[in-house]
């Protein structure tokens, strides 16, 4: 729907060239690449028209901080102070003098250009190799005014696209949990928000107990317990209706649900006379399957993105460990043999690595390993931690953080975090109140 | 009606054997905690006049300590003067296991105390089970003191 507001008008070949820039985003990054943002520029009409419609005095310089916090926060990239830029935004636009930038440092540039065409945003951009003085990457888009910093995120994508080789995550949103109260008495709600916690929208009026929401492939629904009537089962929300349904007829608690990579199934666990298994759903025929059969608990579900697999949490083995099993229940294997307890197993969409939570001594841990168990590593370590989520492209890790309390049982929190894969870029993501189970949606755009 | 009776004491003995086991393994007692049971009484409420409404779990467990049996007896007993009572049994387990598993973990202890109650001749028919996982603490505390009080299922009358 939104997808279709958006009309890419002109695709100016990047100019293919030797030497040009590149970050590789593979290794911890400890010197992030210098980037000079400068303001987009815009003529004098199209700045009164804007400020019009969307109450922002320079939409050109607004456009330009969303890309510049987005590029940050990747941990990739050092955008420059804009004091020191020496030469006018329209200019630099049509002309960079790359003496200039490189003066300040700059390796790359990103130069743009905002007008108001037929009461609609046309933003174009391009993105320069200071050294090599070229000229890397240049687009423009066309939409409503109010998508203006979707079009930053669009941005960002691109450059981050063309510098790193990989597909960016910033035109992307995360649906939480929106918490507020005290710990003995917290009142839930689902929240969505974009990637850098701008336009929180809540769904949910906070009546109920609501947990673990989750994104289908189109990001347009989203499965989530629901405590509706003191019944804890599985629902599937449509996003733009605003419309509920429960999944299912299952005579006892659901939980723990997860779109199948195709978005036609729900995959969770029913839990019944005291055992939990875990079982999927199709949303077409309303097929419900079961897939394991163990009087040990087996949770948190999550396919592969082939959907050929399925990782789970299950105590069989007297602990909280990690398995893999093909999605039709065969070939049950444990993956996770490190000390400790393992939970919430979650797929790259790389279909290489699965994060997880680790409880070890007391202290809770967010990691990853290879799907067959060898390779693990530990990003963080903290004393409340848990559910991590994967970036669409496989590269950041959003998880929950919990803080202790004081001695009187006061001054609990609960925030959201991201980590790169490679252990480094640890930071707090901004959120209205506080917030606990995360999950990235995939690329909204292309 | 014999047979019954067997099975029923056949089952006591083998939970008997478990608790047993469980706590030869480890037999601290701190004031309100045995191992790492919760023992006091600070967040216990009464169901009737010497009816304690709850029983409590060692971490990651859902076996019944003696004392929760002793606590389920009276419980069953009270249910069989008041036929009429159906209740609920409320599963919850302490914060520091992750989201989705100590909600399987509530529905496994709330099931424990459901099944001793049946075995004491109280219907299925009247008792549900509810989990709250760890989203219902009794006690805000970060320690090990108020995790043992959040680890437990709470019977609650349902009309």
């Amino acid at each position: 729907m939104i997808k279709k507001l958006f009309i890419l008008l002109a695709i100016l070949l990047p100019i293919k060239a030797q030497a040009l820039i590149e970050v590789d985003i593979t290794r911890g990054n400890l010197s992030p690449l210098p980037v000079a943002v400068s303001p987009l520029s815009i003529d004098e009409n199209s700045k009164k028209g804007f400020e019009k419609i969307l109450k922002k005095k320079d939409i050109g310089s607004e456009i330009s901080i969303v890309i510049e916090n987005n590029l940050k926060q990747s941990g990739l990239f050092n955008p420059l102070n804009k004091d020191a830029f020496l030469q006018k935004r329209d200019i630099a636009h049509l002309k960079p003098r790359f003496e200039d930038w490189a003066l300040i440092k700059a390796q790359a540039l990103i130069t743009g250009k905002v007008t108001l065409v037929d009461e609609k945003l046309r933003v174009e951009f391009r993105l320069w190799d200071v050294l090599a003085a070229k000229e890397m990457l240049a687009l423009a888009f066309t939409t409503v005014p109010n998508n203006w910093r979707r079009v930053g995120h669009i941005i960002t994508d691109k450059i981050y696209e063309r510098l790193t080789g990989e597909k960016g995550y910033f035109d992307t949103r995360i649906i939480y949990v929106a918490e507020q109260g005290p710990k003995t008495k917290r009142i839930k709600k689902l929240a969505i928000m974009d990637q850098d916690g701008f336009n929180t929208k809540y769904l949910t009026l906070g009546n109920e107990l609501v947990l673990t929401p989750r994104f289908n492939p189109t990001n347009q629904m989203v499965t989530y317990l629901s405590y509706f009537r003191n019944l804890p089962r599985v629902y599937l929300l449509d996003i733009e209706t605003g419309i509920q349904e429960v999944v299912g007829d299952f005579p006892g608690m659901t939980f723990a649900p997860r779109f199948s990579p195709d978005g036609k199934k729900i995959i969770m666990s029913f839990a019944t006379d005291g055992n939990s298994d875990i079982y999927t759903m199709d949303l077409e025929n309303r097929i419900v399957e079961r897939i394991t059969n163990h009087p040990s608990i087996d949770t948190s579900p999550s396919y592969s993105p082939d959907g050929k697999y399925i990782c789970f949490n299950s105590d069989r083995s007297g602990y909280q460990q990690i398995y893999v099993m093909k999605s039709n229940g065969s070939k049950v294997k444990r993956i996770s043999f490190g000390k400790g307890l393992y939970g919430t197993p979650v797929w790259s969409p790389r279909g290489d690595l699965i994060a997880f939570t680790k409880l070890h001594k007391g202290k809770f841990y967010i990691g990853v390993m290879r799907t067959d168990g060898t390779g693990e590593r530990l990003l963080t370590e903290n004393y409340y931690q848990e559910a991590p989520s994967w970036s669409p492209n496989g590269r950041v890790l959003i998880f929950y953080r919990e803080t202790k309390t004081d001695e009187k049982g006061e001054g609990f929190t609960a925030k959201l975090w991201s980590i790169d894969l490679t252990g480094y870029n640890e930071r707090q993501v901004s959120t209205e109140t506080d917030a606990s189970d995360p999950s990235w949606s995939s690329l909204l755009s292309n | 009606m014999n047979l019954n009776k067997i099975l029923k004491n056949a089952f006591l003995v083998v939970v008997a054997c478990m608790v047993l086991t469980a706590c030869a393994t480890q037999k601290k007692s701190t004031g309100q905690m045995q191992g790492d049971v919760y023992t006091g009484t600070d967040t216990v409420e009464y169901l009737a006049s010497g009816v304690p409404d709850r029983v409590f779990f060692a971490t990651n467990e859902s076996v019944l300590t003696t004392r929760s049996r002793d606590t389920l007896r009276k419980q069953a007993a009270w249910l069989r003067k008041n036929p009429d009572i159906n209740i609920v049994l409320e599963g919850h387990a302490d914060e520091r296991g992750t989201r989705e598993y100590n909600l399987a973990l509530g529905e496994r202890r709330a099931n424990a105390a459901k099944d001793y109650l049946m075995t004491y001749g109280i219907s299925a028919s009247r008792i549900s089970v509810i989990s709250y996982g760890k989203e219902r603490p009794v006690d805000s505390g970060s320690n090990p003191l108020a995790w043992s009080k959040n680890r437990r299922s709470v019977t609650v009358k349902a009309n």
